[in-house]
């Protein structure tokens, strides 16, 4: 039995390239009489790809016919990759623990497979060997993620303030949150803390209207800008994004407002440049200020440790893929006798 | 045959610190369950070895300066088996674990093993008294090393400068409320140690019960000062340290010159 992938990526593809050719209704069906006794459509939003068990030879471009959503009118050959036995497991292995990934070490990729798998497993499309392989690649991404720091830290602004929230308050469900300027960063951050669980949101801006729709959008209250200052006693999180040529914030003014709550800290995230609130207040006691430069730097940083992992992880993969080749060269001699094919179906992921 | 017991207690204790050493020298860092694994088959070492001793004396076994360190180490050791795992603090075996070998080793290498020439009475109530004085000393140090990985965190967060450490550290929220709940456990237990003291019917020296009230005046101070926030939490994390080592310091001191009062 012939093991291989036949798909296109972010690395070789674009977005329409990809959606050409992200399959179809017929694609099951297709695949089977192309002569796929197993086959398995992992598609998301950066790759097309069919796994597939077969025992002669399916060629590519039956493979790319059988994923076309419409037919090509330009004839255009779009530059699909094809990995077969070992090198197909290398790959999937490689995908699953999220190398192969725009961003390095992200996890969603290992969900999308799972979900894959699991749809193909249910509709009879994924057989032993697509099991063995499916399988096998959870296993590898479960020990490179234990084993090296590959999804170490956050690697966006937004999620690196969350990251820094979570580490200074454990359960946000309690925190609450004021937004000063309703710009377009602060609504992305403030979206990503409401995806942690906070509840208490407050936003105020120059513009009360802004205040309102941010607000409206965010299920949070509006505060009226003048009465801003006075919310730093109750706050945990300030994310200020306003565009004033002067630090609204300064130690002076911050250090009173502290008094009464000692025992809480208060994580401020200045995104705004200028800047609005003066560096020196990170130096008071239990106040954690984080400004664009530093959130960016945090983020660049865990990029950077992902990439140094990169080399960790493949040593675990080409382990992997040594012990899953003698597996399947082992398994291909006690099946030489059998002759039974599973059904083909074929099942869609969205990214 | 008891000291061998303690000698394997200490590597135990040293390959978690090894093990630590090596994952952070790879630039990884992950506690998982091997400190916790290690730290559990010291603690069962030090158990035999304060069993056998005990069983020897006839009496809980805090004779000399020697069994009381190691009494002391033992409840360390204890209370991060039964606080890491509740609180979610399993990196705490990485800070747990070079406090106990730091005492065991001075115990195993200073010449503080002396026994008593005659057989000591058996003393109900002092014995009580003492053992749940060092039992709190036991809450004391890790509410200690909680401060020490509260500080570690907090420097990190303002210095903005984030190593791999950080990642694998609790919220500070959450080094916070373990600090104060080990706090309460050790006053508590130091407090019916100390009300204890008075019923064992034999004079105890003033300096040593100075020293005791000195302890719990201390601690006491701590707690108020955190309920009256006269302290932030990062004061309260650095006078945690501050505390336990002057607590060690008068247990050494009241060891060592009243070796004669302690049973």
């Amino acid at each position: 039995m012939n093991l291989f992938c036949v798909g296109l990526s972010h690395h070789n593809a674009n977005v329409e390239t990809r959606e050409r050719f992200a399959g179809n209704p017929e694609t099951g069906c297709a695949l089977r009489s192309s002569g796929c006794a197993e086959a398995l459509l992992l598609s998301t939003c950066n790759r097309v790809e069919i796994y597939a068990a077969s025992e002669k030879r399916v060629s590519t471009d039956e493979i790319a016919r059988c994923l076309v959503r419409e037919s090509d009118p330009h004839h255009f050959a779009p530059p699909f990759y094809r990995y077969e036995n070992e090198k197909c497991a290398q790959h999937l292995f490689r995908v699953t623990s999220g190398l192969d990934s725009m961003v390095v070490g992200e996890t969603e990729i290992l969900g999308q497979a799972k979900r894959a798998y699991e749809a193909a497993r249910a509709s009879g499309a994924a057989g032993r060997y697509l099991h063995r392989l499916f399988q096998r690649a959870f296993r590898v991404a479960k020990q490179v993620r234990t084993r090296t720091e590959i999804t170490r830290g956050a690697v966006s602004v937004g999620s690196v303030a969350v990251d820094l929230a979570q580490k200074i308050f454990s359960d946000l469900r309690n925190c609450k949150v004021l937004v000063l300027g309703a710009g377009e960063t602060s609504e992305r951050t403030v979206r990503a803390l409401v995806s942690r669980g906070v509840a208490d949101l407050r936003v105020s801006n120059r513009s009360r209207e802004r205040a309102e729709a941010l607000a409206f959008a965010v299920n949070g209250r509006a505060v009226a800008f003048e009465q801003w200052a006075k919310q730093c006693g109750e706050i945990d999180i300030l994310i200020t994004s306003t565009s004033s040529d002067l630090p609204l914030l300064s130690r002076e003014k911050l250090a009173p407002m502290l008094r009464d709550r000692i025992d809480r800290p208060l994580f401020i995230i200045d995104i705004a440049v200028p800047r609005d609130v003066a560096p020196d207040v990170n130096a008071l006691d239990g106040v954690y200020l984080y400004d664009i430069d530093s959130l960016q730097s945090i983020a660049e940083q865990s990029l950077a440790t992902r990439r140094e992992q990169i080399a960790a992880a493949e040593q675990i993969i080409s382990e992997h893929v040594a012990e899953f080749g003698e597996l399947m060269a082992r398994g291909s001699n006690c099946s030489a006798q059998a002759s039974e094919h599973p059904p083909v179906g074929i099942v869609e992921q969205g990214s | 045959m008891d000291r061998y017991l303690l000698i394997v207690s200490t590597i135990c204790f040293l390959v978690a610190i090894a093990h630590t050493v090596l994952q952070m020298r790879g630039g990884i860092f992950r506690p998982m369950r091997f400190n916790f694994f290690a730290v559990g088959l010291g603690f069962i070492f030090q158990t035999a070895f304060l069993s056998i001793r005990g069983h020897v004396l006839g009496r809980c076994p805090i004779t000399n300066l020697f069994e009381v360190i190691v009494f002391v180490a033992w409840s360390v050791a204890l209370f991060y088996l039964i606080v890491g795992p509740a609180y979610r603090l399993s990196l705490m075996g990485a800070f747990t674990a070079p406090l106990v070998v730091f005492l065991q080793l001075f115990a195993l290498f200073a010449p503080i093993d002396n026994p008593h020439r005659e057989r000591l009475p058996a003393n109900p109530w002092l014995e009580f008294h003492a053992s749940i004085s060092l039992v709190a000393y036991g809450a004391f140090a890790l509410a200690c090393i909680a401060g020490v990985m509260y500080l570690v965190q907090e420097r990190q967060l303002k210095t903005r400068h984030l190593h791999s450490i950080f990642y694998h550290l609790p919220p500070l929220t959450d080094l916070f409320a373990a600090i104060i709940r080990l706090l309460w456990w050790g006053f508590a237990l130091y407090t019916l140690g100390l009300v204890s003291g008075f019923f064992v019917g034999e004079p105890l020296p003033w300096t040593q019960i100075i020293c005791a009230i000195g302890v719990w005046f201390l601690y006491g101070l701590i707690l108020q000062g955190r309920y009256l926030r006269w302290f932030a939490p990062k004061r309260v994390a650095a006078l945690c340290i501050i505390g336990f080592s002057a607590a060690l310091t008068l247990l050494w001191g009241i060891t060592f010159t009243t070796q004669t009062h302690t049973p």
